[in-house]
């Protein structure tokens, strides 16, 4: 769900770009996409048992239709989904397929990664080939056994017609001469029409949740190997210490315990900075035992002395100082400039300025990091819940000396990802230690290992600045922008695209950024950027709205008018820059209808409630919010209702999953907003478990109203894009209801009492 | 130290370290999976299981405390899914992640088997301590008031078709 996008992070962008465009122009489908595609030899052994026309599809002679879900699924749908769009085009009833979760695999898959909400636009069409494929393949046997012509033969539920005649084959009676079918000229397939859409845009349930709902196991953490060993494994409370020496042989005696060692991997692996995913160190004592409870109970015996490093003196008071400090100085670098924003916020007759601050924060997958390994005759499995195998067969392959050929990887289900599982640190680390041990062993992170061992949403400030003309128009925009990073690189989802929005929809604008050094590792969190950008963004637009006496609705839509002449035409712009294809009718479609649905403008309120609205784009997908909330005399805060409104293109693909996900969206913006901080002191993360780190809680989950628009766009992701409207449209809900304007998270760490 | 108890119905006896967690009792010796590991310190829920019908949570329960006592884990609320709460949960598909969801459910049938109708104040109360990292508590609630419906309805009849698409 979140992660490396293609405006974050440009080495995925001209990836995907690549294999989109090759797929698009049909040439290298069937060399890159589907390889084994209609090659017989593959079927092994047994070659008339079953169709299996490429990578995605399994027919047997009984007519069962086994799709395979290539993407790693966390929780946002993918394993249903992705099949969805290969049944639909296969023309087969969702209630006779099977689905089947394939291992990573980079000679049969593409993209096979759950980041940056990518699934949706990277395979809307592959996978709908895939099955349309299999289907023509199927006619075709048919037709030759029938001696018809295929333009005769139609398809309906797993059944190939030829309706002339009356007669009709299911699919599985077709499997043998299918099997000998040639593939067909992807380039001439034809898919369905969207009218014809059986399965795509209806609501199916999720192909885990009966195995859920009765306990079945399913996640990394309930894999069990024959022979398997339990370990933990102990870091640097700071980040980039290492071990100077422990008691191993104290740890070594205590009951049950097989083996106590010392890793040290030297320094930080791989990059941390620029969208790395692997900046961090390999260097603990790890602790393997009979049982997970006799290794943890051993790590309570365990004391080390560790060399900290100069990680020590950091915290998040010293960072709150420089950034202080660095607002009052030139910036470092600037990003992108429009107009003279100096001379106009001079001139302008109203202007504001405002300092914006949002935290550290963390994942906290409710499922701790864990992965099983086995290392036997020179070759690497693994059984892990991970976002993004290939990243971690490549530092796994290269730290350990082992071929990526040797390294098998099972994609278990991910107890929650979030963009956690984008690293593959536990991963190696379960490598290392399996291979140390000579034995299977699972490596399960305590609660306490999770939250002080992150790769954390890194903490930002804003140093804005806004004038606004005599009619109330945004005129001039200022944001100094200050960050982590070393020189001009930022720290991994610690940067800022050039032209994120209202870049291009004001005249006069200035996006500069400075950088201070960050020890933490970063990483991207749930619409990384967008979750800390669009608080700042969007509230202070707010308050230019107030200044300009209008109401913020209103502000806003004259905002999305004011397009700047080199803002391309509606979906033409090239996708090189974070917000350059920022869409100016899309945003004001979802905006205009979330505020009839909310009744914006129109609902009356006590006092101490208010509505909030706000706005943003990320992950391709258009997102408009109004929160209503109250605050009590006390100050205690109460989210009443949500409404929402996307826009994501075309189709919903799975409504019944779609709704789920926006709402586990909006939620979680929410929660970041009310309560969540990571603070730094001496080096360590200073929150531990859910006591100090905090969830959503049942009795704070408002309604959650949620529409969407389609539009004539190809469908995107549904994972992220509407969490970051989340949180201004609280914020200035709260303004609205108490006066007091929110220019930092959390929410919890203010006074909101009133009388 | 050896410990005998029923789960689910059916004896146990284990020799364990004393305080070794149920939870890690039911999970690595007696292989029942289904309750998960969230927190280790009673703070997610993650691991709810019911002791002698109560919602406890089996992370921070030493298993010296469970002797002679009936528990009851996900495994054991129905043989085949047919529980009505875990009936509503998958015609709602509530799940996303699905990794809180055993304790959730757990937390749940505890609550109906006390207040077959609950209120929202009844699920509040129940419910407020089984974290969602998902924040599927829009369905969770729902669901609730769906099997607290279902339980005393006579015709299930829509139930019969265990296709997974919503009619």
């Amino acid at each position: 769900m979140s992660g490396p996008s293609t405006d974050v992070t440009g080495r995925f962008s001209r990836r995907e770009f690549l294999q989109v465009s090759s797929i698009a122009g049909g040439g290298l489908l069937l060399a890159t996409f589907l390889k084994p595609f209609g090659a017989l030899e593959a079927l092994g052994a047994t070659p008339t048992a079953e169709f299996t026309p490429n990578a995605f599809i399994r027919i047997t002679p009984d007519g069962i239709v086994t799709i395979i879900a290539q993407n790693p699924e966390i929780g946002q749908g993918v394993k249903t989904m992705l099949p969805m769009l290969i049944a639909e085009e296969l023309d087969v009833d969702w209630k006779d397929v099977h689905v089947e979760q394939a291992p990573y695999d980079a000679t049969k898959f593409n993209n096979q990664f759950a980041g940056g909400s990518r699934a949706t636009p990277t395979h809307w069409m592959p996978m709908r080939r895939a099955g349309a494929a299999a289907r023509v393949m199927l006619i075709s046997a048919a037709a030759r056994k029938w001696g018809v012509p295929e333009s005769e033969c139609e398809t309906a539920s797993g059944v190939v017609h030829h309706r002339a005649s009356g007669r009709a084959l299911g699919y599985g009676a077709l499997v043998e001469a299918a099997a000998s079918v040639p593939a067909p000229d992807l380039k001439t397939l034809a898919l369905k029409d969207a009218k014809d859409f059986k399965i795509i845009g209806t609501s199916i349930r999720g192909v885990d949740t009966h195995a859920i709902v009765t306990g079945k196991p399913l996640y990394g953490i309930d894999v069990t190997l024959p022979g398997m060993l339990y370990a933990t494994f102990e870091r640097c409370p700071v980040f980039g210490g290492k071990v100077a020496n422990a008691n191993l042989a104290e740890v070594r005696a205590q009951p049950g315990v097989r083996h106590a060692f010392v890793i040290d991997k030297g320094s930080v692996l791989g990059d941390r900075n620029g969208g790395g995913l692997d900046g961090f160190t390999l260097d603990g004592v790890a602790i393997v035992a009979d049982s997970w409870w006799q290794a943890k109970s051993a790590r309570q015996k365990l004391r080390v002395s560790w060399n900290e490093g100069a990680g020590a003196e950091q915290s998040s008071a010293g960072f709150a100082a420089s950034a202080a400090q660095l607002s009052t100085q030139p910036p470092q670098q600037t990003l992108h400039r429009d107009g003279d924003v100096e001379t106009t916020l001079r001139s302008a007759p109203k202007t504001v300025r405002a300092a914006y601050f949002y935290p550290f924060i963390a994942h906290a997958t409710l499922e701790p990091q864990n992965c099983t390994a086995q290392f036997r005759n020179g070759k690497l499995e693994l059984w892990a819940g991970t976002q993004f195998p290939e990243i971690g067969r490549g530092l796994i392959g290269k730290t350990l000396g082992i071929a990526e050929n040797d390294i098998t990887i099972h994609i278990m289900r991910g107890g929650g990802g979030f963009g956690r599982r984008l690293h593959s640190d536990f991963m190696l680390e379960a490598a290392w230690i399996a291979k140390a041990a000579g034995a299977p062993v699972k490596l399960l992170w305590t609660r306490e290992d999770d939250i002080q061992h992150d790769f954390y949403r890194p903490a930002g400030w804003h140093y804005l600045a806004g004038g606004v003309d005599a009619n109330g128009k945004l005129v001039a925009w200022r944001n100094h922008f200050v960050s982590f990073g070393e020189g001009k690189t930022f720290a991994t989802s610690a940067s800022m695209g050039p032209l994120e929005f209202p870049a291009r929809f004001v005249p006069n604008f200035a996006l500069e950024a400075s950088v201070m050094p960050l020890a933490l590792p970063t990483g991207y969190i749930r619409a990384p950027v967008s979750n800390g950008v669009a608080f700042a963004t969007q509230s202070f637009i707010d308050e230019l709205a107030h200044a300009a006496g209008k109401d913020p609705m209103q502000f806003r839509l004259e905002l999305l008018a004011n397009v700047q002449p080199d803002v391309p035409a509606s979906g033409e712009a090239p996708r090189a820059q974070r917000g350059s294809d920022f869409d100016a009718e899309r945003m004001r479609g979802v905006l205009e209808l979330v505020a009839e649905k909310s009744g914006w403008g129109s609902r009356p309120l006590p006092r101490g409630s208010g509505m909030g609205i706000a706005f943003h784009y990320s992950h391709s997908g258009y997102f408009a919010e109004v929160v209503q909330a109250r605050v009590s005399r006390a100050g205690k805060i109460s989210v009443d209702k949500v409404w929402v409104v996307g826009d994501v293109g075309s189709d919903i693909i799975n409504p019944l999953n779609a709704e789920n996900q926006v709402q586990g969206s909006v939620l979680d913006g929410i929660a970041e907003a009310l309560a969540q901080e990571i603070t730094i002191e001496h080096g360590r993360v200073v929150q531990s478990n859910f006591h100090d780190f905090h969830l959503l809680r049942l009795t704070q989950a408002p309604p959650v109203e949620v529409h969407f628009r389609k539009t004539r766009f190809e469908p995107t992701g549904i994972g992220e894009p509407a969490l970051p409207p989340a949180v201004p449209a609280l914020c200035s809900a709260i303004f609205a209801a108490t006066g007091k304007r929110i220019r930092s998270l959390p929410l919890s760490k203010h006074d909101l009492s009133w009388t | 130290m050896t410990v005998t108890f029923k789960v689910n119905g059916k004896p146990a006896t284990v020799d364990v370290p004393r305080d070794m967690p149920l939870l890690w009792v039911l999970r690595d010796v007696l292989d029942l999976k289904g309750t998960k590991f969230g927190c280790g310190a009673a703070q997610c829920g993650a691991c709810t299981v019911q002791v002698r019908g109560v919602p406890t949570r089996s992370c921070v329960l030493p298993v010296s405390a469970v002797q002679g006592s009936e528990i009851t884990t996900i495994e054991g609320l129905s043989s085949d899914g047919s529980h009505p709460l875990q009936r509503a949960w998958e015609e709602l598909d509530v799940p996303q992640c699905g990794y809180c969801q055993a304790g959730q459910l757990m937390s749940a049938a505890a609550l109906l088997a006390k207040k077959p109708q609950p209120s929202d104040a009844d699920i509040d109360a129940a419910m407020d301590g089984n974290l969602c990292r998902c924040a599927t508590y829009i369905r969770i609630r729902q669901a609730i008031h769906r099997a607290a419906v279902m339980k005393t309805a006579t015709d299930t009849s829509h139930f019969h078709d265990s296709g997974r698409s919503v009619p």
